[in-house]
């Protein structure tokens, strides 16, 4: 097939896939969580810290999410705005595989996160406490356009963040109620994997409530 | 605010490449869905496009479309729409298709997946 650029690594070593491409044969299904947050908060940090792949980057058409293509031909000056999506993944075990997905917080982006949330397990909220109002768009815009979607906050740690109690910190950023708020390092591993559980852990628990 | 690198346009608009479609034949598809190609594997028509043999051709084995998008370096959108079309034709096939709230079994799997990692 002449223009199949393909993902070579495939001389077919092994069953896959650490550090492959593709994924391992034995996977059957997928499911995604969202790294939401204020531009610069550290978003793709943490997503590489905890990715088996390199980040990787692609784009989202706000048009095609917002408005039809006619509308689109119809207006010649209007720019087919692309936005720059982030993400990487993780297999979890021999069936599932998780992917991570960056969202820009910004406002113009609104359109893009409906469209992503659905099927979403949660999603994770990074909040940079020394530029903490920039986080009550993301908060609210998590409130309103994804209602129902669950998710937990984690504060990433940079060295000089001043220090926020959790309830301190549930109460500045007005959470719903049993929001959970955890901090991480996201360029740590570890730290960035225990926010994820810390988003997991809220969502069964949201499912026991009955609907 | 923003900077260029979360930001930009393309010279080439998105329909072109979907024959002026902005919607996918199927809303099962999302960009973390993940999508092979079917068995028995068939060729594709000769009249399929540049864009379908590039993506057929990727899919030989196992990734998601948001990974096929970034190795095509295509819009996720673009890639949802020619990837609809494929499964429609039964050239490419999809594990667990989109629709269902994720269930408990899954958070499960994935929570216990996750702490052996923590």
């Amino acid at each position: 097939m002449a223009y199949a650029s393909s993902p070579d690594n495939a001389t077919d070593t092994g069953p896959s896939s650490t550090g492959g491409r593709y994924l391992a044969e034995t996977v059957q299904r997928s499911a995604k969580i969202l790294v939401v947050g204020a531009f610069g908060v550290g978003k793709t940090t943490l997503i590489g810290s905890v990715s088996e792949i390199t980040p990787l980057r692609t784009e989202e058409t706000m048009t095609t999410a917002s408005v039809g293509v006619d509308d689109l031909a119809g207006l010649g000056e209007k720019k087919a705005t692309t936005v720059a999506l982030d993400f990487g993944r993780i297999t979890v075990s021999p069936r599932l595989v998780l992917y991570l997905f960056g969202m820009p917080g910004q406002r113009r982006f609104w359109d893009l996160w409906e469209g992503l949330a659905e099927g979403a397990v949660g999603a994770l909220v990074l909040v940079d406490t020394r530029r903490i109002e920039q986080s009550f768009e993301v908060l609210d815009q998590l409130e309103t356009h994804t209602a129902g979607l669950p998710f937990a906050v984690a504060v990433n740690q940079f060295p000089d963040s001043p220090w926020h109690g959790e309830d301190e910190l549930a109460d500045a950023l007005d959470l719903p109620p049993r929001t959970p708020v955890t901090s991480c390092d996201a360029r740590d591993p570890a730290g960035s994997v225990k926010a994820l559980i810390t988003l997991v852990e809220h969502a069964l628990a949201n499912q026991k409530v009955p609907s | 605010m923003s900077s260029t690198d979360e930001y930009r346009d393309r010279p080439v608009r998105p329909y072109v490449l979907t024959g002026g479609r902005a919607v996918p034949s199927r809303n099962t598809i999302r960009p973390e869905t993940l999508v092979v190609a079917a068995l028995p594997s068939k060729p594709l028509p000769v009249s399929a496009g540049r864009t379908e043999r590039a993506l057929f051709g990727m899919c030989r084995r196992l990734l998601s479309l948001a990974e096929a998008a970034v190795y095509l370096e295509l819009p996720v959108s673009v890639v949802v729409i020619v990837a609809s079309d494929l499964v429609d034709s039964g050239h490419l096939s999809v594990r667990t298709p989109a629709g269902a709230p994720v269930s408990r079994e899954v958070l499960e799997e994935l929570l216990h997946g996750l702490r052996k990692l923590a």
